[in-house]
C-alpha cells in the first residue's frame, strides 16, 4: 500500500478520506488539519496566548504538542483528578512532556483543595463523571482568567464531538445542540472562549499523531468511565463507521453547517454572577460552588457521626 | 505470532501469518478503533503481520465524562 501523497510505503490507511500516508505525510496533514480549523474557525487571534487543557491523554498531548509546533504561545493547564492511581500516571507523563519540551504548565491538585473527584463523587453520591465535569470547567475559567489567557484549548476530537452530538439528539438537548460548536465565545467577564482544534480529527488519527510523534500518553482508560454512556455512543457511531466510512465527520460537519446556525440564533439568556466565587452562574450559586458546599456539609456530617 | 493488547495488557498468541485487518477483526476491534503497532512502526490494517511477529494493539478508544462543551479530553 503506498502513500496517496508521495508514493512512499504507506503506515496509515484513513477509511473515511479514503487516503493512505507515509508517516512524514500523515504528520503533515495532522498538522494542516488542525491549522486550517483554527484559521477558517477563527479559534485563535494573532499574539494570543492558548492555555491548553492536558489530561496526560494521547487527544490533549498530542493537541499541544501540534499547538506549540505550530508556532502558538501555550501554557498547558493539568487538574490531577484525585482518581487514584489513574490520576497519579496523568499528572506525571503531563509533568514530563511538558518539561521535555520546556513548556510551562500550570498543574492544581484537587485533593489540595479538598476535591479529589473520588472523595467527592463519593460524599455526594453524584456520578465521578459529572463531578470531574463540573470541577473542570470551574478550574478551566477560573485559572484563564485569573493568568490572563483568553482562549482555553481542550483535545475534543471528531469522536468524542459526533458521540456527544448523538447523545444530544436522542434526547433533544435543544440548549446544549445550541452550544455545541467548535468554538463557544464568553457570555461573561469570567469566561473565556473555549476552542477545540481537533473537533475534525478522529480519535484514531490523534492517536496516531501521539504514537508517531512519540508522545508518552496515558493509555490507561480513567477507571471512572467503566460503562459511560459516552463510550456506547462511540461504538454505535464507529459500527456505522464500518460500514459507511466518513459517516462520522458528515454527521458532525452537516449539523455545525446546516443546524446548528439556526439553533444558536435562538436568545440565549447570558449567566449572572456566583455569589460564592464570582464565577458565571444560572442562580445565586454556580454548579461547582453548590458541589463544593454538598461535599462539606457531607463531610462535616460523616465527622460528626463518626464513619 | 504473540500479541499484546492494551489497555487491558492482554497476552494471546495467534498462529500464522496474517492481514492486520483481520487479527484485529479477530480481537472483536472495529476499525479504526485500535492501532497495530510492531516494534516503532505502525501497521496499516491491508498490511501482513509474520507469525513471528511480537505485535501491540492499541485500542484509541477513550472517554467518560458526557462529553462537556469545556472539560478536557
Amino acid at each position: 500500500m503506498k502513500c496517496t501523497r508521495c508514493k512512499a510505503p504507506a503506515e496509515v490507511q484513513l477509511r473515511q478520506h479514503n487516503t493512505n500516508f507515509c508517516r512524514a505525510c500523515f504528520l503533515f496533514y495532522f498538522k494542516r488539519q488542525v491549522e486550517r480549523a483554527i484559521d477558517k474557525e477563527r479559534m485563535v487571534a494573532p499574539g494570543e496566548a492558548v492555555l491548553v487543557a492536558v489530561s496526560g491523554g494521547k487527544d490533549s498531548l498530542a493537541l499541544w504538542d501540534v499547538l506549540h509546533d505550530l508556532g502558538y504561545q501555550t501554557s498547558g493547564l493539568h487538574l490531577s483528578l484525585g482518581i487514584g492511581t489513574y490520576s497519579d500516571v496523568s499528572t506525571d507523563k503531563t509533568v514530563a512532556f511538558a518539561a521535555a519540551r520546556g513548556l510551562p504548565l500550570i498543574t492544581v491538585r484537587l485533593a489540595e483543595d479538598g476535591l479529589a473527584v473520588n472523595d467527592v463523587a463519593g460524599l455526594t453520591r453524584r456520578p465521578a463523571c459529572s463531578a470531574c465535569g463540573t470541577m473542570k470547567r470551574h478550574y478551566f475559567d477560573q485559572l484563564a482568567v485569573d493568568r490572563g489567557f483568553p482562549v482555553v484549548a481542550t483535545g475534543h476530537n471528531l469522536d468524542d464531538e459526533a458521540a456527544r452530538l448523538l447523545g444530544n439528539v436522542l434526547h433533544w438537548q435543544m440548549p446544549y445542540l445550541a452550544r455545541q460548536r467548535p468554538v463557544l465565545e464568553p457570555t461573561h467577564a469570567r469566561f473565556v472562549r473555549k476552542v477545540k482544534p481537533l473537533f475534525r480529527i478522529s480519535e484514531y488519527e490523534a492517536a496516531v499523531y501521539a504514537f508517531m510523534r512519540g508522545i508518552d500518553y496515558v493509555v490507561d482508560e480513567c477507571p471512572n468511565a467503566v460503562g459511560a454512556t459516552q463510550l456506547v455512543y462511540k461504538d454505535m457511531l464507529n459500527r456505522l463507521e464500518a460500514v459507511s466510512p466518513g459517516s462520522k465527520l458528515t454527521f458532525l460537519q452537516d449539523f455545525l453547517a446546516r443546524a446548528q446556525p439556526a439553533l444558536a440564533s435562538a436568545p440565549e439568556a447570558p449567566p449572572s454572577t456566583c455569589a460564592g466565587c464570582g464565577q458565571p452562574a444560572f442562580g445565586e450559586l454556580c454548579g461547582f460552588c453548590r458541589l463544593v458546599r454538598e461535599t462539606e456539609t457531607k463531610r462535616e456530617r460523616r465527622a460528626a457521626s463518626g464513619r | 505470532m504473540r500479541i499484546t493488547i492494551l489497555p487491558q495488557r492482554k497476552h494471546v498468541e495467534v498462529a500464522g501469518r496474517r492481514r492486520a485487518a483481520d487479527v484485529l477483526r479477530e480481537l472483536g476491534f472495529l476499525p479504526g478503533t485500535a492501532m497495530v503497532i510492531r516494534g516503532d512502526e505502525l501497521v496499516p490494517e491491508s498490511g501482513m503481520l509474520e507469525a513471528d511477529d511480537e505485535i501491540e494493539v492499541r485500542s484509541v478508544i477513550s472517554g467518560g465524562a458526557p462529553c462537556a462543551a469545556d472539560g478536557t479530553a
